[in-house]
């Protein structure tokens, strides 16, 4: 297998965009990953495109629909869709295209634009007809059930939990005030968060991340071709994907398998045993406060249990151990298409050492995570300075 | 490009029909139901009862060869309060979702949980905790659904 490096990024502005239809707003991210990239389009030999099932924006082959934003005329375009986790999908089968020496310069675009459509009536119509429909909830409803779960199964009370959660909320929403592309940039305080209006109990709504528009456009090269476009190359040193089981109800939804397996198949191929010690910046996928506090646990961030302790200690601050999101994540922009891609756009920043305002110093590796479904899929990247 | 214009807002809507086949096991499970009877399959090799019935096991990859009836009755394993509301929505909010461990399954079964004052959520959160029993509703009129299920209601045993 090939080394596969990135090479350039584009992210557009997010929030409710109806300013520009869908494609114009793929076409920004796409412009940006090429001037970033200093790469003409006919540089560009294949693209993987994504978002959530095509229903989100109600027109049903999404991939056609952005084929002359993205600039594929005469080459080939393929659509992958794995509902959350698709930034994170479609950055794997880039990283396939480059690394099986089939393609040596390849774009990965991700995008949504869910102030077109009713985004949780979509996501309902992912479960199962029969037997779930009537009863999951869209997202919040979903992931709501795994906060009960974690209180209860580590003997938590739900104040301290809660308090944590509140935490990472005013955290992370502080943080996107340093990113341009953020959508919800908003000063908050944990009072603010705790009398936020349940959404989902016990999630509140200053725990939840918003509906955006959004695009992100990612260039993956071969190694020969990486290093003549550009001096501060990215490598993807290690990745890892995994599923479940379909039903929410079979999985266990605190120690999530997929996590766990995600994390371990990157971590092992990137040569990590200490994540917390050789992981510089982590890009967790966060769009639930509670949520995020078992992927620090799945991903071996802290020990089972461990996460509202170290929130509270600051563990994950921009000056902890182990930053998180200093972008401020899923929880401030959520273009659920491209929010997965963000993350390693994001941690390919930090890894070039051009964050701007959000930087964390040294970045030698970064982390980059997207999940997808009702527990049901997980992908992770460890990115590196380093091949 | 000339003069500026506000860009436009199009309306338009996508409803589709469908029609899905439930399978036999699929069949004889909501048949169960119009008797109020919840029915699994139990996996020939890890030996887990797997409700709703499968034909597969999802972990092992082998027919189920076995059909169980489980309890009405089970643990609470955890719960939300859903007080948001979107397109295709069965019941209007607030109402509380739940998964429940029936007795004699080995998976968790989803479903609404009822016969809980709603007009204070966190008042209502309060009376259910993760652990507790709870017991199914079931309709008068039943016709081979998962809704023949009203919800489950916390129960005193």
């Amino acid at each position: 297998m090939r080394k596969v490096a990135i090479v350039g990024v584009g992210q557009t502005r997010c929030g409710r965009r109806d300013d520009v239809s869908f494609p114009e707003l793929v076409h920004e991210a796409v412009k940006e990953a090429l001037e970033d990239a200093r790469l003409d389009i006919k540089d560009i030999e294949a693209f993987i495109t994504g978002s959530m099932p095509a229903p989100m924006s109600g027109i049903n082959a999404p991939h056609l629909y952005w084929a002359d934003a993205v600039g594929a005329y005469r080459k080939p375009i393929i659509r992958v869709a794995t509902c959350g986790t698709t930034g994170g999908s479609i950055a794997h089968t880039g990283y396939y295209h480059v690394a099986s020496g089939l393609f040596d310069v390849v774009m990965v675009v991700g995008a949504e634009k869910m102030y077109e459509g009713d985004p949780q009536g979509v996501m309902t119509t992912i479960w199962d007809y029969r037997y779930e429909r009537p009863f999951l909830a869209g997202a919040p409803g979903v992931f709501a059930m795994q906060a009960m779960e974690y209180i209860h199964r580590y003997n938590f009370t739900l104040e301290e939990v809660a308090e944590a959660a509140a935490l990472l909320s005013v955290k992370h929403h502080l943080a996107a005030l340093d990113n341009p592309y953020a959508h919800i940039k908003q000063e908050i305080t944990v009072e603010d968060v705790l009398r936020s209006r349940i959404v989902a109990y016990p999630i509140r709504l200053l725990d939840i991340c918003p509906i955006s528009d959004g695009a992100c456009a990612v260039i993956l090269a071969s190694e020969d071709k990486a290093r003549k476009i550009t001096d501060t190359p990215v490598w993807i040193k290690g990745l890892g994907y995994c599923g479940d089981e379909q039903l929410l109800a079979d999985k266990d939804l605190v120690w999530w398998l997929s996590a766990v397996k995600a994390a371990q198949k990157a971590y092992k191929m990137a040569g990590i045993e200490n994540p917390v010690k050789q992981i510089d910046v982590a890009e967790v996928y966060n769009p639930f406060t509670y949520q995020e506090l078992t992927f620090y646990e799945c991903f071996g961030f802290c020990s089972r249990g461990e996460a509202v302790k170290l929130v509270k200690e600051g563990f994950f601050n921009k000056d902890g151990q182990l930053p998180t999101d200093p972008s401020g994540g899923v929880l401030c922009t959520n273009p659920i298409g491209a929010t997965g891609l963000q993350r390693i756009a994001e941690a390919a920043l930090q890894v070039m050492g051009r964050a701007g305002k959000r930087q964390i110093p040294a970045v030698e590796t970064a982390f980059a995570h997207a999940m997808g479904g009702s527990y049901s899929l997980n992908s992770v990247f460890i990115l590196s300075r380093s091949k | 490009m000339g003069e500026e214009i506000e860009p436009r807002i199009i309306e338009g809507a996508l409803s589709l029909p469908y029609r899905w086949a439930t399978g036999p096991v699929g069949a004889r499970f909501l048949e169960g139901l119009k008797n109020k009877k919840i029915l699994g399959t139990r996996c020939p090799k890890c030996r887990r009862v797997l409700v709703p019935a499968r034909k597969f096991c999802p972990r092992c990859f082998v027919d189920t060869d076995e059909w169980v009836e489980v309890g009405d009755k089970g643990i609470l394993r955890t719960f939300t309060i859903i007080n948001f509301s979107f397109v295709g929505q069965v019941r209007k909010p607030p109402y509380i979702v739940g998964i429940i461990e029936l007795d004699g399954a080995d998976v968790g079964f989803t479903h609404f949980i009822g016969g809980v004052d709603l007009t204070d959520i966190e008042k209502a959160a309060r009376e259910l905790r993760p652990g507790m029993r709870v017991q199914a509703v079931w309709r008068e009129e039943r016709k081979g659904d998962i809704l023949d299920i009203e919800y489950f209601k916390p129960v005193r045993e």
